[in-house]
């Protein structure tokens, strides 16, 4: 209860929330505002935005509403950025408390494969997964949880190290809990509020990750995606060039929401930290 | 008024943040502290002791903020006195010294180093004459070998040669006041005997007045000139040593010197004669460091450790920081595995058995711990965290929650407190909750590590007359381990002196306590502070 309201002292991350909202807004009333396929053809192509009343954001290249892409876009962001944080800080955890809390060979094997995917550039990586598996939404998502792990790993991996020895662990120990019970009900709960902090980097990553795919024709081109919209515009960026810029400035929103609302997080889960 | 007071507080009021337990952490103190003598002010945690020395050098936090009344020092109102007058003021004229050296000094700087630059920073000496100074300063606080120890790091001297330095940084320029915050709390006993001595020795050569701050009443009874006692902010009681220790007006300095626990045992119980744990040439070594086993570095943490647990008795393990003591309480409850020997539970060899038959036995053998704040999971409700060792080893869940709210009668709780959580409750409470947990497994020995030498003297009194009543009333037998004489000669039937892992003596707590023959344990005897006082004290008791 102290977290929410310390949460809602801060105008920066409220704002944060807000534009998360709105976001989400879009990404929930999609098919009522836009009940056509956005990717039908719609009107005459590149129809400057605020110039006609049926098209507000105007239509790209081949024709297609920008602001029907646009909301069903928010869809697209939101799932992949939401699944592929969820995918990324399970791995996350499960590999940093499993290499925390037992430490020796566990610990060096866990953590050399986390260098192995930490010395890959995220981004060649995830290039080389889609390139293997191909470019459906499912895969692209996977495929970005996967490239996101390590630094939850590593988040996850030094708090179990430092509570692993706590007394009320050691307790738990004399109880006779077992290993699991230790980590998941006694550690864990613990440990969890950086890396719920950190959840929200990785998801702004996850998102850009996908518009750069997008962007390079890479990611799944059968559906509204806003890193598409901005893929597309680059054969006509210099003249209209709001073509990629409308959907540009929605990532761009959404990616400084999820921080706004992750840095909230942050002050209001660890108050201590602020004050300093 | 005093003429020669050096420190007139006048009303002195220090308000808290709003939200905190009450709304003022000092409210309208006055005291005088006159050179040439040593001002002990007394209370429990809470009782804005520390605030008040921090108040005395402007160094309160930010929310807290003075708000009325004065503090005269040296002709000059302190409460007034802009940040660069106070810079002045600190260290030239007051001084001060803290509870813990190791995080007072600077790591990455040598002695010399941080003593030296209280010269540079309020005189204009020459670097010859600084390391002159120094090397006196540091001979004067009878530091071994002065000329390594100014060269050295905080982290190669021992605690007590650490604490000398910090007397000898506070003392560089000659203060007129030395205020000491519990300077002796994180010491051993025999280290904190030489530091009393040498405070009181510097202030006699010196002159100096020393305003010193405790929760001991035994330090008192060795230190003090005059006695303020403080009780939430308030000053309930000041006067001289003698006659606040021999005739306390106000009851609660009364109940504070009462908690001083008496040296003498109680008188002996009779004890059975069949063992209910024997440990057997228990010894664990801790390697670390090295190559392929070269240059590492070897501690031998307990060294051949034999000992009998008569069923019902209560032994003692005492020794200072580092004798192995909790290690080997560890070794006892499995939580580290001895390298050798044996530990006999009920016929059973405790050492030997695998991981999976350790949990399993486990309920016969529990332990509480010493922080009352760390051995709590700060995420689960109080009922939760007693009914945990129950539920783990089988018992349905609802009846695990029933009968930790009945344990929490039992070691003197509302059982209604268990919808509440660990920070919700202060820190004897806590321990209380600590004690419910290991009970209610119901375990036939209790392994107890430093229980309550996180708690104050009033709080301990209460926590330990708990566990000998537990004690009678479900037959447990009690393994004790405490740094803290006194606290031992309360509960113990048996004792165990340990020093740098071996066991140095040990017998029935009357006669080790009173006639001891190890030299180490005379010294350990001898350092207890207030030894004379509490003598004299039990003495007209009985």
């Amino acid at each position: 209860m102290d977290a929410i309201k310390r949460y809602f002292r801060s105008p920066a991350a409220v704002a944060g929330l807000i534009l998360l909202v709105i976001v989400i807004a879009m990404a929930a009333t999609a098919s009522l505002v836009y009940p056509r396929d956005p990717l039908a053809l719609a009107g005459r192509p590149l129809i400057w935005p605020f110039s006609n009343p049926r098209f507000l954001l105007g239509t790209d290249n081949s024709g297609r509403d920008i602001a029907a892409q646009i909301f069903y876009g928010a869809r697209i962001s939101l799932l992949i950025g939401g699944v592929a944080t969820a995918i990324a800080v399970m791995i996350g955890i499960l590999v940093g408390a499993f290499a925390g809390f037992y430490g020796g060979t566990i610990d060096n094997v866990l953590m050399r494969i986390t260098d192995a995917f930490q010395t890959l550039p995220n981004f060649v990586l995830l290039l080389v997964l889609v390139a293997v598996f191909g470019s459906t939404l499912t895969t692209v998502t996977i495929a970005v949880g996967v490239v996101s792990w390590p630094a939850p790993a590593r988040l996850t991996r030094a708090e179990f190290l430092s509570l692993r020895n706590r007394e009320f662990v050691q307790a738990g120990r004399t109880l006779g809990m077992r290993d699991i019970q230790l980590i998941l009900g006694e550690i864990l709960p613990n440990a969890l509020p950086p890396v719920i902090v950190y959840a929200s980097v990785v998801m702004a990553v996850a998102i850009l990750l996908e518009s750069a795919l997008a962007f390079l024709h890479l990611s799944d081109p059968n559906v509204a995606s806003w890193g598409n919209l901005i893929g597309l515009g680059r054969d006509v960026l210099r003249v209209q060039w709001y073509v990629s810029a409308i959907p540009g400035i929605a990532i761009l929103v959404t990616v400084l929401a999820v921080s706004l609302v992750g840095q909230g997080l942050n002050d209001a889960l660890n108050p201590r930290l602020k004050s300093r | 008024m005093n003429a020669d007071a050096i420190l007139t507080l006048d009303r002195l009021s220090v308000r808290l943040p709003k939200g905190a337990d009450r709304a003022h952490a000092l409210s309208e103190v006055s005291l005088q502290v006159a050179s040439n003598e040593i001002l002990c002010v007394v209370g429990e945690s809470g009782s804005g002791k520390s605030m008040m020395a921090n108040a005395i050098m402007r160094l309160l936090p930010n929310e807290v903020a003075i708000d009325g009344g004065s503090m005269m020092f040296e002709g000059r109102n302190l409460c007034a006195a802009s940040s660069a007058e106070m810079r002045a003021v600190r260290g030239a004229g007051i001084a001060m010294i803290f509870q813990e050296p190791m995080t007072a000094l600077n790591p990455l700087r040598t002695i010399g180093d941080q003593i030296g630059e209280m010269f540079s920073i309020h005189t204009s000496l020459s670097k010859a004459d600084i390391k002159a100074k120094v090397l006196a300063l540091l001979t004067d606080v009878h530091i071994p070998d002065p000329s390594v120890a100014a060269k050295a790091y905080p982290h190669e001297l021992s605690g007590g040669q650490r604490q000398r330095a910090m007397i000898a940084m506070a003392l560089a320029l000659d203060p007129k006041l030395l205020i000491a915050d519990e300077p002796t709390t994180a010491l051993d006993v025999t280290t904190q005997a030489q530091i009393l001595k040498l405070i009181r020795e510097l202030q006699q050569r010196r002159k100096t007045a020393v305003l010193f701050i405790t929760h001991d009443f035994g330090v008192v009874a060795d230190i003090a000139d005059r006695v303020v006692v403080m009780q939430h902010g308030v000053i309930v009681e000041q006067g001289s040593a003698v006659a606040v220790l021999n005739r306390p007006q106000h009851a609660y300095t009364r109940q504070l010197i009462a908690a001083v626990p008496p040296l003498k045992a109680p008188p002996p119980r009779t004890l059975r004669d069949d063992n209910i744990l024997t440990i057997s040439g228990v010894s664990k070594t801790y390697r670390s460091g090295g190559f392929l086993g070269r240059g590492a570095r070897v501690t031998a943490a307990v060294k051949d450790v034999s000992l009998n647990l008569p069923r019902g008795a209560t032994l003692g393990i005492v020794g200072e920081s580092g004798s192995g003591k909790s290690t080997l309480a560890r070794c006892i409850v499995r939580l580290i595995d001895a390298d050798q020997g044996a530990i006999l539970l009920s016929g059973k060899d405790w050492a030997a058995m695998s991981r999976e038959n350790v949990r399993r036995e486990t309920r016969h053998i529990q332990m509480v711990f010493q922080d009352p704040f760390a051995s709590l999971n700060p995420r689960r409700k109080a009922a939760e965290l007693v009914a945990q060792g129950p539920i783990v080893h089988g018992t349905p869940r609802t009846t695990a929650i029933a009968e930790a709210r009945e344990l929490f009668a039992l070691v003197g709780l509302d059982p209604s407190a268990g919808d509440r959580f660990p920070h919700e409750f202060s820190g004897g409470q806590r321990q209380r909750i600590g004690l419910a947990r290991a009970l209610a497994l119901k375990p036939d020995v209790l392994v107890a590590d430093e229980p309550v030498s996180a708690l104050d003297v009033s709080v301990q009194a209460q926590v330990l007359k708990l566990l000998a009543d537990l004690r009678q009333r479900l037959g447990l037998s009690i393994v004790f381990i405490t740094h803290d004489l006194r606290v031992a000669a309360q509960i113990c039937d048996l004792v165990a002196v340990m020093k740098d892992g071996e066991i140095v003596e040990h017998g029935l707590i009357g006669k080790v306590f009173g006639a001891p023959k190890h030299p180490y344990t005379q010294a350990l005897l001898a350092s207890i502070p207030g030894g004379d006082f509490t003598r004299k004290r039990d003495a007209t008791v009985v």
